[in-house]
């Protein structure tokens, strides 16, 4: 036997790149050329072509997929994980395994996309929807987003929400020193960008005598844990026309006053502690409320209640045109991404529990936390805080380290806040037992005459009773019905039924690389000694995670062609404001303060100029030539006319047409030439890796969509990851932190940090393993492959494509990169078809449409990725034909323009069975239009949803049970 | 779509009628069918002042989010104010119910700068075939 057939047989690139090396062959002979690599080298422009790609050690060859598992349960295993009491808006929590098994680890919940397409996403819908409700009903505020990114950046939100309301004419924001530190310092780095300042001071000294004040940050409760009543710093705000910003705490609020209450105009926080590992900063989902009044400046997405094509109600995401792709500069905020998977986690948790069964844990953290500061006051040895608390004790002591530094020896992480002062943040995974221990850290060695259990009769309440909730809350049906693990395990599977992932079928949405999320990336996501670190920590005790890190890092910058990776920015449009921010520090450090152009092709993505009006850019726009190509006369004339104030250029690349635009290299010459920085948007890196990297085109900054090229799942609209990578001369001013320092990996020489970007100082840390092991396992080979199958795919569906969708867009020998654009222009005057009616038809086939009317209005942009077999490119293939050929009957006339199966699309089975059916074609037609459908078909779960009826009508929280009805009632 | 004689017309697409001291201004039909079935309309507060080709307002639909930018200057006596119940006013009568503010024009020789009715049309014939 051969000795290579002794070698280990789970090789990963086999699973994850689906081409064989035979269809490969045959999809090129098809395409018109002799092999892959003759594609490959006719596609990609020879000047920016890189020779080879190799990684440093064990990883250049690949991991296998066991050998991966052990490495990782080797840097888990260097991870020690203290019993936390550091609070700071990261708690432990009981994740209840119904929960982790059957949404977090389930491909069904992870690998959706965010929920365009209403009627095949009525399951997270709701389950967002029930979201909305917790935080609404909690926060006593009547509107609230599907979740921002995290805490910090949710209050930085709120910030530019206070400018937005007061129309700029404002320019001070006030942040009371009791909000978290990583808050405050979120809010500062963002605040430059809108030229705000922002002013620090103790909640007693806030002043708005200035007059120039548009808004005030407080928390409630304080990061130190006591709880304040705002009735009167409320009235006093809003007499002076100052907004009030409250962050504040889900848990808490089951028992205390809510903010709404109070008068805030807008409540800030993270639903982390709802069931949510804190996995050493994220992902969690944060949330946002506020009043009607405010509705429409509120960032993110919104789940709406709408009704479909039978008047039965429906759910939607609302008031899209709010979004970065319409609005652009203009759009309230650069996010365009929320965290889908996190907040059905949280939502999932308060569905469980139940509105008694969160009051109960609030009581029991509550509790402890109560007998422990009576436990200190009898010890005698440090002061307990005089304040009302909720979970979090503030304690003074002599020496606070020498305190800290014991507890560290009893595996527990207490906050040392000064050496004097420490803080012990209580959560629903205290015991009895830890505050026994802690009884013990606290006594400095005397003997403690009293436990946690005897003390515990001797305390009533920490909280006066005009601080008390006393508004009820989560009383939909929906939160008191699923208490016990089968009603929410059947709950759960309800939901995932009505709703189409990657478990059905390919979704070729272009631009976003919906590629396999493999199993062996996603196992160690939920493995303890990840999930359960907080993210303030000790470094040391995070060297598992550290030393991902640093490899994770090398890994990138072999990649990218950069010299050094920020991992914080957990989105891709914080990705993009991160870079430009270091640009715009860079600059600065140059004593270039004028350099504030920012030159952006017409075809960026819309949060390219979102992200640039967000860092007070001004945007110079250049357009495209007919073939979709930046046009670099313009471009030339853009960045000479502005030499003096140019600071940069965005550029995507491939281009978002799809595209290798040629004239890239010459490009980048003249925005350096004009004293600019180039930008990358990564968003197509997958159409770079192994064959040519931002750096070497010539970018100093890009971003990476790690849920897009690099695996981790897209969750049903989030959570993403959005790193940047820079060139040396940039790395000086990656993002730090507040608690934990932080910079550029590899660390450069100098640091001179442009502030924070992010909550946690490693951004999403949790899911950085995905991506990881996706890099490891492919290694340097099965990545550059990857990229040129993904590219193979493209140009293999669009050949199929051609003679019956003209294809918008190809490179100079005929080909197209990673995706492709075919135009559906026609159709409106040939048949009075546009987008919608085909990716709506295609779900009658089971699937996801791909991205409609981007970057071209009117058309369909299709990216297969790599991991699809050329079976299920065949299928999908089949099916657009196949729907090609039921338009061509509106325009020969045998079907009705206004009356067809596209017009009709979807049919869920609520239509094809009703006992009245007046369609002009069968129903049988209208369900199984194409073979495979018989064995295996997804059923749309409503009809077409009312898009305008749902934005003339908001509803964005669950109705009460008798409305619902009463509105079946109506419809049947 | 259709174009009113006796109104002006603006490049983006807003209309004004002036009668006496008071201008009247809304978005075309031609904006209302490119824009779609509108869902909100933001306007300004009365009693403010708008300034010629400076936004005063935006519409909403499910397909875009447009500024409206005013025609001629002056200070708003009026506004629509059964727009923000009916935003579908905009769509079912753009001339009439939909009208959009009441504006007592600071520079009525701007008016004089604006679109007729014919230039209008031909303006909207050109810009179509453009896109």
């Amino acid at each position: 036997i051969s000795v290579d057939a002794l070698k280990p047989s789970d090789t990963f690139p086999r699973r994850h790149n689906s081409a064989t090396p035979d269809e490969q062959a045959q999809m090129a002979n098809y395409c018109g050329f002799d092999n892959l690599n003759t594609l490959i080298d006719s596609t990609v422009p020879k000047s920016i072509r890189l020779d080879s790609m190799k990684f440093s050690g064990i990883f250049d060859e690949g991991l296998t997929e066991s050998q991966m598992i052990e490495h990782m349960s080797d840097l888990a295993s260097k991870n020690k994980v203290f019993k936390s009491f550091i609070g700071m808006g990261y708690y432990n929590t009981h994740v209840p395994p119904v929960i982790l098994r059957n949404i977090m680890e389930n491909p069904a919940w992870y690998t959706q996309y965010t929920p365009y397409q209403a009627e095949i996403s009525q399951g997270r819908l709701e389950s967002l929807l029930n979201y909305q409700t917790v935080i609404t009903d909690l926060t006593g505020l009547p509107m609230s987003n599907a979740s921002l990114l995290d805490e910090g950046t949710a209050a930085a939100e709120a910030m530019a929400m206070c400018n937005n309301i007061l129309k700029g004419k404002k320019k001070t924001f006030v942040i009371a020193s009791n909000c978290h530190p990583q808050t405050i310092d979120v809010c500062k780095t963002r605040a430059d960008g809108f030229d705000l300042k922002v002013v620090t001071v103790d909640i007693k000294d806030v002043d708005y005598s200035s007059g120039d004040v548009c808004g005030v940050l407080v928390q409630y409760p304080g990061t130190e844990g006591e709880v304040l009543d705002y009735g009167e710093f409320v009235k006093n705000a809003h007499a002076n026309g100052v907004k009030v910003v409250m962050a504040t705490d889900l848990l808490a609020l089951t028992m205390l006053k809510p903010p709404g209450e109070f008068g805030a105009d807008i409540v800030v926080g993270s639903g982390q502690r709802f069931g949510v590992p804190m996995g050493y900063g994220g992902p969690h989902a944060a949330f946002l409320a506020t009043s009607q009044e405010y509705k429409r400046m509120m960032p993110g997405r919104i789940i709406g209640v709408s009704v479909d094509s039978s008047g039965k109600q429906a759910l939607r995401m609302a008031m899209q045109t709010r979004e970065q792709h319409i609005r652009r500069d203009k759009a309230t905020s650069n996010i365009c991404t929320a965290q889908a998977l996190l907040a059905n986690m949280t939502a999932m948790y308060a569905v469980y529990h139940g509105p008694e069964g969160l009051k109960s844990i609030a009581q029991r953290v509550h509790g402890l936390a109560g007998v422990f500061a009576l436990g200190l006051k009898k010890l005698g040895t440090a002061q307990v805080q005089d304040l009302p608390f909720f979970d979090t004790v503030k304690v003074t002591c002599s020496d606070a380290t020498a305190i800290f530094d014991v507890a560290a020896k009893k595996e527990i992480n207490l906050r040392l806040v000064d050496s004097n002062t420490i803080t012990v943040a209580f959560d629903e995974t205290t015991t009895l037992d830890d505050v026994d221990k802690l009884f013990e850290v606290f006594a400095s060695g005397k003997p403690v005459q009293f436990t946690a259990e005897s003390l515990a009769p001797e305390f009533n309440n920490a909280i006066p009773s005009s601080l008390t909730r006393e508004s009820p809350y989560l009383t939909h049906p929906i939160f008191n019905m699923y208490h016990t693990e089968h009603e929410l395990l059947r709950y759960i599977h309800k939901l995932q039924n009505k709703d189409l992932s990657l478990c059905h079928s390919m979704i070729p949405l272009g631009s976003c690389t919906m590629k396999l999320n493999a199993t062996t990336e996603m196992m160690p996501v939920t493995w303890p000694s990840f999930t359960n670190m907080h993210p303030f920590a000790p470094v040391e005790q995070a060297q598992g995670y550290q030393e991902m890190f640093t490899n994770l890092g090398e890994l990138l910058c072999t990649i990218t062609g950069f010299d050094s990776f920020s991992l914080q920015p957990n989105a891709g449009a914080a990705g993009e404001y991160a870079g430009l921010m270091v640009i715009r520090a860079y600059h600065m450090s140059r004593g270039d303060h004028h350099r504030n152009v920012c030159i952006i092709p017409v075809s960026a993505h819309g949060t390219n100029p979102a992200s640039a009006a967000m860092c007070g850019m001004k945007i110079v726009a250049v357009g495209t030539d007919a073939k979709g190509n930046i046009n670099i006369e313009e471009l030339r004339n853009a960045a000479e006319a502005n030499k003096d104030n140019l600071a940069a250029l965005m550029v995507t690349y491939p281009s978002t047409h799809g595209v290798y635009e040629e004239g890239i290299d010459e490009i980048c010459n003249i925005i350096h030439e004009n004293g600019g920085q180039v930008y990358m948007d990564g968003a197509n890196m997958n159409a770079q890796v192994g064959l040519t990297s931002p750096g070497f085109i010539g970018a100093d900054v890009c971003h990476l969509n790690l849920h897009k090229t690099f695996c981790i799942p897209h969750g049903g609209g989030g959570p993403g990851m959005g790193p940047i990578g820079v060139k040396q001369h940039l790395a000086p001013f990656l993002p730090s932190h507040p608690v934990i320092p932080t910079g550029g990996i590899p660390e450069p020489e100098q640091t001179s940090p442009l502030g924070t970007i992010s909550a946690a100082p490693w951004g999403s840390a949790l899911i950085l393993p995905i991506s990881y092991t996706y890099i490891a396992m492919m290694g340097s080979g099965g990545l550059t492959d990857a990229s040129k199958i993904a590219i193979l795919n493209a140009n293999y569906m669009a050949k199929r494509l051609e003679s019956h969708y003209p294809v918008l867009f190809r490179g100079v020998n005929g080909t197209v990169a990673h995706e492709f654009i075919i135009d559906l222009r026609g159709f409106k005057n040939t048949a009075g078809i546009e987008p919608e009616d085909v990716a709506k038809r295609l779900m009658d086939y089971g699937f996801h449409g791909p991205t409609m009317s981007w970057p071209v209005p009117g058309t369909l942009m299709i990216e297969p990725t790599e991991s699809e077999s050329k079976a299920e490119l065949d299928r999908f293939c089949d099916a657009l034909i196949s729907i090609r050929e039921e338009i061509s009957q509106i325009e020969k006339g045998n079907a009705d323009p206004n009356n067809n199966v596209l017009k009709g699309a979807p049919h869920p089975p609520s239509l094809l069975m009703a006992d009245t059916w007046k369609k002009p074609y069968s129903r049988e037609y209208a369900a199984f239009p194409a073979p495979w459908l018989r064995s295996s078909k997804f059923w749309p779960t409503t009809g077409r949803v009312d898009n305008v009826y749902g934005d003339r009508n908001l509803v964005c929280t669950l109705q009460p049970a008798n409305e619902e009805q009463a509105a079946a009632a109506v419809s049947a | 779509s259709s174009v009113l004689e006796g109104l002006k017309y603006a490049n983006s697409h807003e209309w004004v009628k002036h009668e006496g001291s008071v201008a009247t201004i809304g978005i075309t039909d031609h904006a209302q069918d490119h824009l779609g079935e509108v869902v909100f309309v933001e306007l300004p507060e009365a009693n403010s002042s708008v300034s010629k080709e400076k936004s005063f307002g935006a519409v909403e639909s499910v397909k875009a989010t447009s500024e409206i930018l005013s025609p001629i200057s002056g200070e708003v006596i009026e506004v629509n104010t059964k727009l923000t119940e009916s935003p579908g006013l905009i769509n079912s009568s753009p001339y009439e119910d939909g009208w959009m503010i009441k504006v007592k024009p600071s520079s009525p020789a701007e008016l004089e700068a604006l679109m007729g009715p014919k230039e209008y049309t031909k303006f909207c014939e050109e810009e179509d075939a453009a896109h």
